[in-house]
């Protein structure tokens, strides 16, 4: 999965979609994984990087990442699927 | 060099809630770095705030309502003229457009110039018209129908499912749910607005809004497209972003590049959940939001203003994405003998 590339995330958690005009607010944890994403991580990568700063169950993070890509593609934040 | 100096005539000075565009056109105009001006504003009733605008407005006239005719409406322009020697009007109100169509040539030999689309431009697009325009040029468009009397109201039962949107010949729209409500919605538009009524398709989806210029030869001088963040009671924008959708700027090109538009406009469009775009309506004037494409980097009406003048004007080749506006509502202060001027006199 890809972030679309205009699409504008600052440090706060500020997201922009400069195509529909829409914009969201993330948490640190969403701005960390949308950063690792971005960055071409893979989904295993992203997991261990989660779960060196955040304590965590692996089961509850494959659930809440799952989560959290659909919901960016419902967004339409992504340019397409994993 | 010294820059040349305009003397510009405006209508739509009614900033109040659901705005005319004439006070964001004259902000723009006094932005222009091309030119310089004095802005002459035309108003239609002595409470609209552009006429007590000092900073923005040199000196506005009543003129008559369009409903009072051309001949009329060209008396009043010989005088102004006469007074002020104008060197070009910019009327914004649709329901202007016409009768400033039909005088344009008298305007011409007055030595006023326009920079307004061709009647057959500015007709085919009406929103009665608006599914053989869509036929025509090969665009999305919500189907509809006219309605001249109430009796044709059955129509509505026959053709769409609920909700519908009930539209008057020039302004206001309202979505009506059942039969009852589209009643009364037209009972309301006709007693304002005269007929026909528009009943039109609900097209459910995500609304956005595109602004420009057209050369009249098909050419894009101008395209800002915008998204609405904040709506009034009637649906309209009092705040907005500036956005990059490709897809917006291909379908205001199209519509320029085939209908050789000329002059300022707005397109109302509709994102349905098939990711289609639909044209709602075809607005043949500059919008109440132009400021918003002004601060994003394009002075569309500086753009037209040049034209009109028979300058070479160059297309605007990018505006930057995530410029938002905020409107506001403002407190004047206003002495009682201004409002007497205007009232009394029809100038001040």
């Amino acid at each position: 999965m890809k972030i679309k590339k205009n699409i504008a995330i600052s440090d706060s958690g500020f997201i922009f979609n400069p195509e529909t005009g829409e914009s969201y607010t993330a948490n640190i944890l969403a701005v960390k994984m949308l950063d690792l994403i971005k960055d071409g991580k893979e989904r295993d990568e992203i997991f261990n990087n989660i779960m060196e700063d955040y304590s965590v169950e692996l089961e509850t993070l494959e659930r809440d990442y799952n989560d959290f890509l659909s919901m960016l593609q419902r967004f339409q934040l992504v340019q397409d699927h994993e | 060099m010294s820059k040349p100096g305009y003397t510009i005539a405006v209508t739509g000075l009614n900033a109040i809630d659901s705005p005319g565009p004439g006070v964001s056109v004259i902000r723009a105009l006094r932005e222009a770095a091309s030119f310089e001006v004095k802005i002459i504003g035309l108003s239609y009733e002595a409470l609209e705030p552009g006429i007590y605008m000092h900073q923005l407005v040199d000196k506005t006239y009543q003129v008559p309502y369009p409903s009072a005719g051309t001949e009329a409406l060209l008396s009043r322009l010989e005088y102004i003229h006469s007074k002020e020697t104008l060197d070009l009007i910019i009327p914004n109100f649709d329901a202007e457009l016409f009768p400033y169509i039909r005088i344009e040539g008298k305007l011409s030999s007055l030595g006023i110039k326009t920079f307004l689309p061709e009647m057959e431009q500015f007709e085919e697009r009406h929103k009665m018209n608006l599914p053989e325009f869509g036929e025509k040029y090969g665009f999305n468009v919500p189907d509809s129908i006219n309605i001249f009397q109430s009796a044709e109201l059955n129509k509505v039962n026959e053709k769409f499912s609920f909700p519908v949107l009930v539209k008057g010949k020039y302004y206001d729209a309202y979505v009506a749910y059942n039969m009852d409500q589209t009643m009364s919605y037209y009972n309301k538009i006709t007693a304002k607005w005269g007929l026909p009524v528009v009943i039109q398709e609900f097209v459910h989806g995500a609304e956005f809004n595109v602004t420009g210029l057209g050369d009249g030869f098909g050419n894009t001088i101008s395209c800002v497209p915008m998204r609405k963040q904040y709506i009034t009671d009637k649906g309209k924008a009092w705040g907005g972003i500036t956005i990059s959708d490709p897809r917006i700027i291909e379908l205001t090109h199209q519509f320029l590049g085939k209908t050789k538009w000329r002059g300022g406009f707005e397109l109302e469009l509709m994102k349905d959940k098939e990711n289609q775009f639909y044209i709602l309506e075809i607005n043949p004037r500059i919008p109440a939001w132009i400021y918003l494409a002004v601060g994003a980097g394009q002075n569309i009406p500086e753009a037209l203003v040049n034209m009109a003048m028979g300058k070479d004007v160059k297309p605007f080749d990018s505006y930057e994405t995530g410029k938002m506006f905020i409107r506001y509502a403002w407190d004047m202060i206003v002495e009682l003998n201004e409002f007497q001027q205007i009232s009394m006199n029809g100038e001040l």
